[in-house]
């Protein structure tokens, strides 16, 4: 899958490499120091916030703290009015 | 302004294990179903308390009905995704939301992975569905909860189809 930034393909390739690798052979396996792969994160990140900039995409909406289940449900409960419509499917 | 939102449900069930389908989720685009997502990075990433917590943004294409051209433009729209991922009490949540345009359409999605008692995975699928244009706001989120049902199909499909790929011969039978 591409970046959005074009000239951050190829770091995007290394450091998804080398996070797949640690997520499944490290992560889920009880190891949660995730060190091996911050260097190359580092230099992908400078890449995709410059495209990102470039791009004029709005970066204060980004740096926000991370979603939660209960922020997300405060902040949809208070206008929610549909009822769920359940369906179950095997896939 | 009349804000109103609608929440809508789908539940699936993943013939694969938790950890064969957390695995997958990094690898799911490109697929056969995915052509509408031009873009993935991951922007944020950390483990805190022992939980991996990964915020990422995704460019999809935008395709509106003829009626909706006069809100939109048709560029690619910006989605960000969080999630959160415990390895212990194998749960897997992810929050999607879009940047921009949220007084035409608002789209707040979560999805919560977890491992079933058979061992293959459940997926639930919640999302909040709001318009602010006047007038319009009922169509629009007709649209957006016709567009909800028909991107989850076409989700689920192209992440089985990264699944089999993946994992060809992890596929669990179903217990009933």
């Amino acid at each position: 899958m591409n970046s959005i930034g074009d000239d951050c393909n190829e770091l995007k390739k290394q450091y998804d490499a080398c996070f797949n690798n640690w997520f499944s052979e490290r992560f889920l396996k009880g190891e949660t120091d995730d060190s091996v792969c911050a260097p190359i994160f580092k230099v992908y990140q400078e890449c995709v916030k410059r495209a990102m900039r470039e791009q004029k995409i709005e970066l204060r909406e980004i740096e926000t703290d991370y979603t939660t289940a209960s922020e997300f449900d405060n902040n949809n409960s208070a206008t929610g009015s549909g009822k769920p419509q359940g369906s179950q499917n095997k896939s | 302004m009349v804000v109103t939102a609608s929440t809508c449900c789908t539940e699936t069930v993943f013939d694969y294990s938790w950890i064969h389908v957390v695995s997958a989720y990094w690898n799911r685009y490109p697929n056969p179903s995915s052509t509408h997502v031009l873009t993935e990075d991951t922007i944020r990433r950390e483990v805190r308390d022992g939980k991996l917590y990964s915020r990422r943004l995704l460019s999809k294409t935008n395709p509106v009905p003829k009626w909706g051209a006069r809100f939109y433009n048709n560029l690619p729209v910006k989605i960000v995704e969080d999630s959160v991922l415990d390895p212990v009490k194998k749960t897997f949540t992810t929050f999607t939301r879009n940047l921009g345009m949220k007084k035409i359409m608002k789209v707040d999605e979560i999805v919560v992975y977890s491992e079933q008692k058979d061992g293959r995975t459940l997926a639930v699928r919640r999302a909040y569905i709001s318009s602010q244009v006047f007038g319009f706001s009922r169509a629009i989120r007709a649209f957006g909860i016709e567009r909800f049902k028909s991107n989850g199909h076409k989700a689920s499909n192209g992440f089985n189809y990264v699944l089999r790929r993946m994992f060809p011969q992890n596929q669990l039978a179903a217990s009933s």
